[in-house]
């Protein structure tokens, strides 16, 4: 009789324990990725989303042929500022990156202007585009004023951010 | 810094099964305890009562498999595990007063899970989406003050021990007041996620406190005072005790204003000073709750202090290990089944088998709020999180009553103790944390960014499409009002 007054309380502790273990998912269930250094490998979940539609306002490109390799460029990070680690997957949209909140990609930047540049495809290479900005977008040190191909990994100065181009 | 990103989700269906046996187990295992305790062999109508409740159980699993395939993995087997410990506990103290046959309290309390557990699988089944429940908000309202109300109507309502809180139906006595705290859930989230903006930015700000405009509360003031009013009138201070810590609860979920947490205490204290001096039913428990030990209280004919010292005597009687199944002598507890549940699986199971069942409650109601974090609307939000407190809140009230904490108010212990409106209305419960958690725990079609989800800066790396937090999936067809709070900003800055 002891053994079973006993044996049900482990039986019941052993329930508990199940319960906590099916639990331990939501602990661990997440991928904690340091943004120091390279950005890691995107989840599948992104990868396999349904690609960014065309951005209010920003010119969609029209009949945007099927997706070429476009130097294998498949994200848009952002390396530096306030979203330090926000990563866009790059579909065959343009990207507008602003303050407003129908730019694709919105900064919360007082140095950025509301429709500040925008990133689009053509052909093979994804093109960065001043849209009048008063504080600029900068390569570098360069000034940009005129459409210019981006190729992965040339940051790309926005007010306090700074995004770039990744495979 | 680092980016956190959710992982693949699981739908947890396999892990639900697992548990869902073990749960059984407990369940059975218990009662066939109970049965080699008492009388050397396991009970007549064990296997028949085994396969009854493995069907149920397993029947409950296909539905939400069928339906709502990525809820919860654990909620069904907690509610099963501690359904089961009730029922063998109550049948236990049946064996001890004599009660068989349709007289017996396990019998009926097996009716009742069996309602229970098919109207949860009714509720998941039927509602495909909770937020269609928001379009009921203030039906809910109604609903709530009716059922409130119906037990001072005379020919329906009837008067045990004191309280006037049941309905008669036919041979069955209903507890509305159970049924209307889910209304009064459903309420609270609706009216509060349209105009929780309103509640918490206007409005003046004294000593540091944002106090609201009155015009704001009205229907919430409105509710709130006619149930207390009622409720006083039942004489039921745990259901009253219920609401309002529902009520205070769900504000401090929608608004975020610690303000509400005080005003709501301060209105407390004032209220149980009031009712301690004033109802001389609330000062005998006080006076129980107090002076437990003065052998004059605790052999006071009427609210004495009897009920709560015996109780305390059987779990000092259980100690660490317990005295087994069928060991101890629960039954010397008045309401030993219903209001004492708590007491006498204290005394039989100890110190270690109670705190796991306290487990048990603390990971329904962790499960609770996870899916009210989880989740991406905010009406689901406040309807999660209010009806998690409310388990959490009993769990307290009658706990911390059985070990004179609190003064004992009548509250059922849920899952475990006799009752068939609370079975019911906590299954029903149960099923409506499925459905939300099925919709949070749903993987979207939208794209996952670096920032997390669900977070409120989500709007930095918002979608090139105006997506609506909660565009999911069959959103299209939900042609309720959109959580537009927006709007509400608006028009307080107008103002």
């Amino acid at each position: 009789m002891t053994l079973l007054r006993l044996g049900y309380l482990v039986m019941l502790w052993v329930f508990v324990y199940s319960v906590v273990r099916v639990l331990r998912r939501d602990l661990y269930g997440t991928r904690i990725t340091s943004r120091k250094g390279t950005v890691r490998e995107k989840p599948a979940v992104a990868a396999a989303a349904p690609p960014a539609s065309p951005a209010r306002g920003g010119a969609p490109t029209a009949a945007a042929p099927p997706a070429p390799a476009r130097s294998r460029a498949s994200r848009l990070v952002v390396s530096e500022g306030p979203l330090r680690g926000t990563t866009l997957p790059l579909s065959s949209s343009a990207i507008l990156i602003g303050r407003a909140p129908s730019c694709t990609l919105v900064l919360d930047d007082d140095y950025s202007s509301s429709r500040h540049a925008r990133i689009f495809p053509s052909g093979d290479q994804w093109i960065l585009e001043d849209l009048g900005s008063t504080n600029g977008t900068f390569i570098g040190a360069q000034r940009v004023t005129t459409p210019t191909p981006l190729t992965p990994g040339v940051q790309v100065r926005i007010g306090q951010s700074v995004v770039e181009l990744q495979r | 810094m680092a980016t956190v990103e959710p992982g693949r989700v699981r739908s947890g269906r396999a892990s639900e099964l697992g548990l869902l046996v073990l749960a059984l187990v407990l369940g059975v295992g218990a009662y066939a305890l109970v049965g080699l305790a008492t009388e050397g062999r396991v009970p007549g109508n064990f296997y028949v009562l085994t396969f009854g409740m493995a069907a149920l159980g397993i029947g409950l699993h296909f539905v939400v498999r069928w339906r709502a395939p990525y809820a919860d993995p654990v909620i069904v087997p907690i509610a099963v595990a501690l359904n089961g410990l009730g029922l063998a506990m109550i049948y236990r103290l049946d064996l001890a007063e004599d009660l068989t046959g349709s007289s017996a309290l396990s019998t009926r309390q097996l009716g009742w899970t069996a309602l229970g557990m098919v109207a949860a699988a009714v509720v998941v089944w039927i509602l495909r989406d909770h937020r269609t429940l928001r379009r009921y908000t203030y039906t809910a309202m109604v609903v709530g003050l009716v059922l409130v109300v119906l037990p001072l109507v005379p020919p329906l309502g009837k008067q045990i021990n004191g309280a006037r809180i049941w309905v008669g139906l036919g041979p069955f006595s209903l507890q509305p007041a159970e049924f209307a705290k889910i209304a009064f859930a459903v309420f609270f989230a609706g009216y509060l996620v349209t105009n929780r903006d309103t509640l918490t930015l206007a409005g003046r700000k004294v000593l540091g406190l944002q106090l609201p405009r009155v015009r704001d509360l009205g229907p919430i003031i409105v509710v709130w005072l006619a149930s207390i009013a009622v409720l006083v009138l039942e004489r039921d201070l745990g259901t009253s005790l219920l609401f309002f810590g529902l009520f205070v609860a769900m504000l401090y979920i929608a608004t975020e204003r610690i303000s509400w947490v005080i005003i709501g205490l301060s209105l407390f204290a004032a209220g149980a000073a009031l009712a301690a001096t004033s109802f001389t039913h609330v000062q005998g428990r006080f006076d129980a709750w107090l002076n437990a030990f003065d052998s004059e209280v605790f052999n006071a004919a009427y609210g004495g202090s009897g009920q709560l010292v015996r109780g305390m005597f059987g779990m000092a009687n259980g100690g660490l290990m317990g005295t087994g199944w069928g060991g101890g002598r629960p039954d010397l507890v008045p309401y030993a089944s219903s209001d004492f549940i708590v007491a006498s699986l204290g005394e039989e199971l100890g110190l270690t088998g109670i705190i796991a069942i306290l487990i048990m409650y603390l990971v329904l109601v962790e499960r609770g709020m996870r899916i009210a974090i989880g989740t991406r609307d905010g009406f689901g939000k406040l309807l999660a999180g209010g009806l998690a407190f409310v388990v959490a809140w009993q769990c307290f009230v009658v706990v911390g009553g059985v070990t004179r904490v609190i003064p004992v108010t009548g509250l059922t212990m849920p899952f475990l103790a006799y009752g068939g409106s609370s079975l019911l209305a906590n299954w029903i419960i149960v099923a409506l944390l499925l459905r939300i958690s099925d919709n949070a725990r749903r993987p979207t079609p939208l794209p996952l960014r670096g920032t997390p989800a669900a977070a409120p800066r989500a709007h930095a790396a918002a979608p090139s499409e105006p997506v609506e937090p909660d565009a999911a999936p069959h959103a299209a067809r939900d042609d309720g009002p959109s959580p537009d709070q927006q709007t509400e900003v608006i028009k307080v800055v107008d103002q």
